[in-house]
């Protein structure tokens, strides 16, 4: 299968792929690491006529700390975050979900900026931004805004990005030093799609439940804050009725399509599951 | 559609062509170069048989343009021999410790292969399997092939290969 016909670029600055994708309209589309777009391509699910590879823009990789923020270019890749020693320290769920993202082929070319700004429900990521806080960094010609994870997801590949924005880098406030984590992911097999995952960062105090955020993937058409899940454990030892209140709130909100991964009610009882498995597993690992 | 004119690394050789934009690594490397060591299996960046290395990268080259590629250093089953044409440690350990049936799959897994042993010279078992996890093997079971990345593993280091206990 080879893709359909388009025009290809490769600027060099974000200022000249910002000033292609105003000039090219609606047929361009920007290619980060190319694993989900070049895919539909080939399939003609997508039919962009100008392809703005964002490869060559060096100043869209990399990691830094900007005082209490850690902020990620957007072409920086999978196998970036996996080597980053400060995202290890600094933000190790983001290193515990890169490890279940597709395959090591894949991890080295796919970018978190893509991954993100897709909008596909099935990736990892836009759950995990959301739970963190992140906020994204969205360039056009009218200058650069910044939308929070939680509100930038609108639909199945509909997102906040305008027509000609380039979505540049990716802002995450450090969470606290002794925060737990987890992200829990049930999938068919090495390198799927979740059938249901759960990612929680949360900070304990004397054994109870002082901080907790929620965030659930592929349960419904966008990647979803569970805050009211989240809600029915802050204050809690996370007892089992606490944990069985939080997974049935959780439960409320999701809505999966049925399909090869399973039926809407089997994947709805599994994501209670990864909620609870995922608030377990971060609660151990708090300080 | 105009052609766009690339130049990159193969095994060491400059190489040149015209593609349109649209061109697969994997269809420049077969046709253009006609390397045909390298594969296509599934052509939906599942199964790993196009596996070349890139920038010191592994990637599925069914889904990389081969404008991308430009400027790129790429490593194919071809480069894979040592410079004297004699088995690498891990043909070696594919051959000896019947890493393939078919073969089919055999050019993707060597390339990963030879990349994960770059970044970790001495993989758990454990470790090999996730570092593969990215191609598939229909026939062997992966039994083999672990086998053979361990056999390898072992050569690199100069220690000798002791299969695990049963």
């Amino acid at each position: 299968m080879i893709p359909g016909q388009f025009q290809y670029y490769r600027p060099a600055t974000t200022a000249e792929a910002i000033g292609l994708m105003a000039k090219l309209g609606d047929d361009a589309r920007p290619l980060a690491g190319g694993h989900s777009l070049i895919p539909m391509m080939k399939l003609r699910l997508a039919t962009p006529e100008h392809l703005v590879d964002l490869h060559g823009i060096a100043s869209l990789k990399g990691i830094r700390r900007e005082g209490d923020r850690i902020v990620i270019g957007a072409m920086t890749t999978q196998h970036d975050l996996l080597a980053s020693d400060e995202i290890a320290k600094m933000l190790p769920i983001l290193h515990e979900t890169s490890l279940l993202i597709a395959d090591p082929q894949v991890r080295y070319m796919g970018t978190i900026g893509g991954n993100v700004a897709n909008g596909d429900p099935g990736n990892d990521m836009p759950a995990l931004m959301m739970t963190l806080g992140a906020t994204y960094h969205l360039e056009g010609q009218g200058g650069v805004r910044q939308v929070p994870a939680a509100e930038f997801y609108q639909g199945a590949y509909f997102t906040a990005l305008e027509p000609g924005e380039i979505l540049t880098a990716i802002a995450v406030p450090t969470p606290a030093a002794n925060h737990g984590y987890a992200y829990e992911k049930l999938k068919r097999k090495i390198g799927d799609y979740a059938t249901a995952a759960a990612a929680v960062v949360l900070t304990m105090s004397g054994g109870k439940v002082a901080t907790c955020s929620i965030g659930l993937t592929n349960l419904s058409e966008t990647a979803l804050l569970a805050d009211e899940a989240a809600k029915a454990v802050i204050g809690t030892s996370l007892d089992d009725a606490s944990l069985k209140r939080a997974a049935a709130a959780a439960e409320a909100i999701m809505s999966p399509a049925g399909d090869g991964r399973g039926s809407p009610e089997y994947r709805k009882y599994v994501g209670g599951i990864m909620v609870i498995r995922a608030l377990q597993h971060a609660a151990a690992r708090a300080k | 559609m105009a052609k766009t004119h690339v130049t990159m690394r193969v095994n060491g050789a400059e190489v040149e062509g015209l593609v349109e934009p649209r061109t697969l690594l994997v269809h420049f490397i077969r046709e253009n170069l006609q390397m045909t060591g390298t594969h296509i299996g599934c052509d939906t960046t599942h199964c790993g048989a196009c596996t070349v290395d890139l920038n010191g990268m592994s990637v599925k080259s069914c889904t990389v343009l081969a404008v991308q590629a430009e400027g790129a250093e790429i490593s194919t089953i071809e480069g894979m021999a040592n410079a004297d044409g004699t088995l690498s440690a891990l043909q070696e350990g594919f051959r000896m410790m019947h890493g393939l049936q078919c073969g089919f799959c055999t050019p993707g897994m060597i390339v990963r292969a030879h990349r994960l042993l770059q970044e970790n010279t001495s993989p758990t078992e454990e470790e090999i399997r996730f570092g593969i996890a990215g191609n598939l093997c229909r026939c062997t079971g992966y039994q083999n092939i672990v086998r053979a990345i361990q056999y390898a593993a072992a050569k690199i280091n100069g220690v000798e290969f002791q299969e695990a206990a049963e």
